[in-house]
This record gives structure tokens, C-alpha cells and sequence, in this order.
């Protein structure tokens, strides 16, 4: 690159300048929250506190507050990223291993579930919750969230499996192993990170999920910490900013460090627009 | 409580994927034989059955019943709600001659454009090329910020950009420096604010996909055309967007998805208001079968929604046909 001519320099000038104002504007909501989680009297503007003080998460962390709240997100998340990468490594085997008349079709609809906005079936899910007497049922949440993060699951691992070399698998196949031992024995032991990416993502996305939990569970004390964050807010939001923001930071360090932690094993930062991309 | 659709249409479709269950696992007698042959695709059909089930209960289920719900008179209270009955096009008949629900698809239109195609898409492509010659340590600040905003749970960044907007939040207080008295955005101009937030919740997505986009385009070629004398934007009018033109139609199209479905956002920011001011689809729907109780008709928007999701959706999968096949 000509870095070191005049206009590379002016470039690379303009660059800087135009990218630190769009970060600074990215920044200021994000620090707003850091701030007045510990600030006392915060209001809705961003300010230094007065005096840095932890009683905003001193209030917050009690079991009614956030503990329970903070235990359902990782039930409703744990369960739904355990039961889609079971399912989703089950579905990927066949897809990727065997040419079957199923397969085209199949991955057509995968293709299109992931497509759809799953905020437009709520409605009629909740029919069907009703009709199934599942509402406020945390299994049946589990599961309509894992069926919802299956599309693209079996997409990713589909990927993933693809790239596992199929060598080892027809030794094990002359030695006589049945399709589902060379599946655990074989293929699940060599795509561990692959199948660490697909549980990571969908972890992140059901940890971070408001309106599914927010129609289909009404007692309190299934609701994960989106709706109680929620209901808090109705509740103190008006007045206890400080509380609401330090709620939300202690809500949102999981996912952060999980992605962090996902992006450092896949190298660079694109690891989940990776696995979405085209 | 409503009952819309009398059984989950789940049922239904199961036959096709039930069948790899009633077959027995693949110990085929005579190899080559049709019917050793058959019994062995039943057989590896069989891992394929968890996945079928859960997505023909929990998704085609609901998008079948949606179907058939939108034509009922289903509700939460009221007769109708012991007992629906088949209504046929009533619903949407009601539901165009109803002042909320045109106004409720340009306000979804608008917001489409604005957030996802011109302000995300633009947005992310031109952060990821000037991330090409900005100096390392300003690239990771932006990276950190503008990704932060984007793995932020969506609950808490709509508290964040509700406080960002807010009357006494930190929008007009930064205004106030500079002598400007800032308005009442989320109830003066909700589009914009909402609008805005959502910008900045999901830039990160395009410019990531942008970034790896761009890190693809042949240098050669792009260095012949700088000893042709291309300037800059000449550069990137006729090599770089040609070249990475398919990134761009999936991620228009994936962005456009996701934006169709954004619900949390405006919903904390606005709640729709002021009246139905900022009521997109999601949130038109949400209001209509949960506040005002109308399941029938919150159905029929929902429908609508689920068939804008649809086009788009088998356009995007035109544009990946090589992969599939």
C-alpha cells in the first residue's frame, strides 16, 4: 500500500478522524450504562458520578432480583443450546454423509426457516401454547426456542461436519461400527469446536432473547432475567436508573464473555458473522 | 382461553417424517436389492426425525395455523373466545379498512429503509473501508464499540438507547453544550429515534460481513486500476462493490430480515406510541392480539408479516442455490 505517500498520509488522516467520531457516537449509550451502574443518583444523561459506589449492584444482587431471575435465563438458554446441538448433529450426519433423495428439500427448508421472522409467529405460537397447555411452561420454552435456533444450527453444523474428513469413518465403518457409534465415537470428538461455535450461538441468541420468554411464560418465577429487567423497569425504572443499569450489566457479562472467548478461538472478530454469512 | 386451531396441523405433517421411525435400522438382507435399499434410506433417514418433529410442532405448526387462524374470529375474551368461528377474508377486509394498519406498513416500510438498506448497509460497508486505512489501534476502538452495541441482549440496548433519547437523556444534554435545546424524540419524532437505535444496534452485522468482503478483492486488481489513474470512488463504483455484489444481496436481504422482525427495541423505546405513531408490523400485531385482545386479527397481521418474510426469503435462497446443490 502506498502508505507513504502524501495522499496515503491525508487518507489515513481523514480515516481516523471520520472513524473516532462514529466510535465515540457507538460509545456514548454503551457508556451511559457503565456510568450509572455506578453512580448513586444517576439520571437517563450520561454523567461522571459523583462518587463511584457498588450500592446499585449491592441492591440488585438478591435472589428475588436477579438470581433467580439470572438462574432461568441459563435453564431456558442452557437447555435450548443442549437439545438444538444434540438434534442439530444428529440432522447434519445423514445430510452431510449420504446423498439422499430427503436431502435437497430438507436444507431448502432449513434454508427458509432461517430466514423467517420468527417474531411474526409469536401470535400463533401462543394459540398453540394455549391449545397444548404449555403456557408457562419452561420445558415447552425450551423447546420452541431450540426448534426456532434449529434452522441455523443444522446449517452450521452441516458446515462443519462437511469438513471433517470422511477417511476415519470408513475404517471405522470396516471395522463395524453402526452409523450412530462412528457419529459419537468418530465424528462428534473430531468437530468439538465446531459444535462449541454452534452451542455458543445459540446460547448467546436464547440468553438475549426478550419476546419469546416475555409471551410464553407469565409467572415471575420461570420469567429469565430479559423480562425481569423488564418488569423492573415498569416497576423502579422510573427512578432507580443506577439499579436498572447495574441489573442489565450483570444480565449482560455472560454473553459478552462468551463472545469474546468465541471470537479469540475462531480468530478475528467475525466469527459469528462468519457462520452466517452466505 | 382461545383455542384458534383445533389440532397442531404438527400432526399432520408428521406421517412424512414418522416414517424413518417404524422402519427398522439398516441391516438390508441382500445388498442391491429396492427393498434392502429402501430399508437402508429409511434407516439413515432416522437421525433426520428429532429435528423434523421439533420443527413441525414449533414452526411449521404455528405458520400453518397462522394460515387458518387469520380467517377465524378468535379472542381472548368475549364469546369468541369459548368458541371461533371460520370467518374467511373478514379479518383482512378489516384490517385494510382499519386507519392503523396502512399506516402501520409505511412506518414498517420506513423503517426497512432507513435502518436496514440505506443506514446499516451504508453504514457497514463504509466503516469496513475505512477500517482499510485507519491505524490499527482507532480500527479495534471502533470494532470494540460498534460490535459491543450488536452482542449487547437486545432488552439492554433498547434501556440504553431509551436513556440515549430520552427528554432528560444524554442526547440533549449534549445538545445543551452547544447551545442547542434538544426536542422530545421518542414522542416528538419516535421514527427516528427508533429508526437510529436500530442503526446503531445492527451496523455491526454488515460491517463485519463487509470486512471479510473486502479483504477478498484481488489486490492486482485494484492496484492496475490505481496505475490506470482510478481515484478512490472511482475504485469503488467499478471493482470493489462489482466485485463484492453478492455479499451485498445477502446481506441486504439478511439485514432486511432481521430489521422485519425487530420487536424489543421499539417496543421498550416507544411502545408504539405516541398512539400508534411507531407501530411497525411486530408491534401492530402484538397490540392488536394481546392488549385489544383481538387473536384473529393480530393473526392476520402476523400472516402478512410471515409472507413479506417469505418473498424475501426465497429470494435470498435463489442467490444460495449453488450452495444447496
Amino acid at each position: 500500500m502506498a502508505m507513504t505517500s502524501p495522499s496515503g498520509r491525508n487518507l489515513r488522516f481523514v480515516s481516523n478522524g471520520v472513524l473516532v467520531i462514529i466510535a465515540v457516537c457507538f460509545a456514548v449509550p454503551l457508556v451511559w450504562l457503565v456510568l450509572a451502574s455506578f453512580d448513586s443518583s444517576a439520571t437517563l444523561s450520561v454523567k461522571i458520578p459523583t462518587e463511584f459506589t457498588l450500592e446499585n449492584f449491592q441492591k440488585v444482587l438478591t435472589p428475588d432480583i436477579s438470581f433467580i431471575p439470572l438462574m432461568n435465563s441459563l435453564i431456558l438458554s442452557g437447555g435450548c443450546a443442549i437439545v438444538t446441538v444434540v438434534v442439530a448433529i444428529l440432522a447434519a450426519y445423514p445430510l452431510s454423509r449420504y446423498r439422499m433423495r430427503i436431502n435437497k428439500p430438507f436444507l431448502y427448508g432449513i434454508l427458509f426457516g432461517t430466514c423467517l421472522p420468527i417474531t411474526a409467529i409469536m401470535v400463533p405460537v401462543y394459540s398453540l401454547f394455549v391449545s397444548l397447555n404449555l403456557i408457562d411452561s419452561v420445558a415447552g420454552t425450551v423447546f420452541f426456542l431450540a426448534a426456532s435456533s434449529l434452522p441455523m444450527a443444522i446449517w452450521m453444523s452441516k458446515n462443519f461436519m462437511d469438513s471433517v474428513p470422511i477417511s476415519l469413518e470408513e475404517a471405522a465403518w470396516t471395522d463395524g461400527a453402526s452409523m450412530f457409534t462412528t457419529l459419537t465415537r468418530v465424528v462428534v470428538p473430531l468437530m468439538r469446536p465446531g459444535i462449541a461455535v454452534v452451542f455458543i450461538f445459540v446460547f448467546i441468541q436464547a440468553w438475549g432473547n426478550f419476546f419469546v420468554p416475555f409471551i410464553l411464560l407469565l409467572s415471575p418465577g420461570n420469567q429469565p432475567a430479559a423480562v425481569s429487567i423488564f418488569n423492573f423497569f415498569g416497576q423502579y425504572g422510573s427512578v432507580a436508573y443506577g439499579q436498572l443499569a447495574a441489573f442489565s450489566l450483570v444480565y449482560s457479562v455472560p454473553v459478552i464473555a462468551l463472545y469474546v472467548f468465541i471470537s479469540r478461538v475462531l480468530g478475528g472478530s467475525n466469527a459469528l458473522a462468519g457462520a452466517v454469512k452466505g | 382461553m382461545a383455542t384458534i386451531a383445533p389440532t397442531p396441523l404438527g400432526k399432520d405433517t408428521d406421517p412424512a417424517g414418522g416414517r424413518g421411525s417404524s422402519g427398522t435400522p439398516s441391516q438390508g438382507p441382500r445388498p442391491g436389492s429396492a427393498r434392502a435399499r429402501n430399508i437402508r434410506t429409511v434407516g439413515r433417514t432416522i437421525p433426520l426425525v428429532p429435528s423434523m418433529v421439533l420443527l413441525a410442532l414449533f414452526l411449521l405448526g404455528p405458520i400453518v395455523s397462522s394460515f387458518y387462524g387469520s380467517l377465524t374470529n378468535a379472542s381472548l375474551t368475549g364469546a369468541a373466545a369459548q368458541k371461533s368461528s371460520f370467518i374467511g377474508l373478514d379479518n383482512y377486509v378489516k384490517l385494510f379498512n382499519s386507519p392503523d394498519f396502512p399506516k402501520s406498513i409505511v412506518l414498517t416500510l420506513v423503517f426497512l429503509f432507513a435502518s436496514a438498506v440505506i443506514g446499516q448497509n451504508v453504514l457497514g460497508l463504509g466503516l469496513a473501508l475505512l477500517m482499510r486505512s485507519a491505524n490499527p489501534g482507532v480500527r479495534s476502538l471502533v470494532g470494540t464499540f460498534v460490535v459491543a452495541a450488536w452482542v449487547l441482549p437486545e432488552i439492554v440496548a433498547a434501556f440504553a438507547a431509551y436513556a440515549f433519547f430520552n427528554q432528560t437523556g444524554t442526547l440533549n444534554t449534549v445538545l445543551a453544550w452547544f447551545g442547542i435545546e434538544g426536542a422530545n424524540w421518542l414522542y416528538t419524532f419516535p421514527m427516528i429515534a427508533v429508526i437510529l437505535a436500530n442503526i446503531w444496534r445492527g451496523t455491526a452485522f454488515s460491517m463485519l460481513v463487509y470486512a471479510a468482503a473486502v479483504q477478498e478483492v484481488p489486490p492486482e486488481i485494484t492496484e492496475s486500476a490505481e496505475v490506470d489513474g482510478a481515484g478512490g470512488f472511482k475504485r469503488l463504483i467499478y471493482i470493489t462493490l462489482p466485485v463484492i455484489r453478492r455479499s451485498i444481496s445477502t446481506n441486504l436481504m439478511l439485514t432486511t430480515l432481521q430489521t422485519l422482525s425487530v420487536f424489543t427495541l421499539i417496543f421498550v423505546m416507544t411502545g408504539g406510541g405516541p398512539g400508534t405513531n411507531s407501530s411497525t408490523l411486530p408491534i401492530l400485531a402484538y397490540q392488536e392480539a394481546f392488549k385489544f385482545s383481538q387473536l384473529g386479527f393480530g393473526t392476520a397481521i402476523a400472516t402478512i408479516m410471515l409472507l413479506i418474510g417469505a418473498i424475501f426469503s426465497i429470494v435470498y435462497i435463489r442467490a444460495l442455490k449453488p450452495e444447496v446443490d
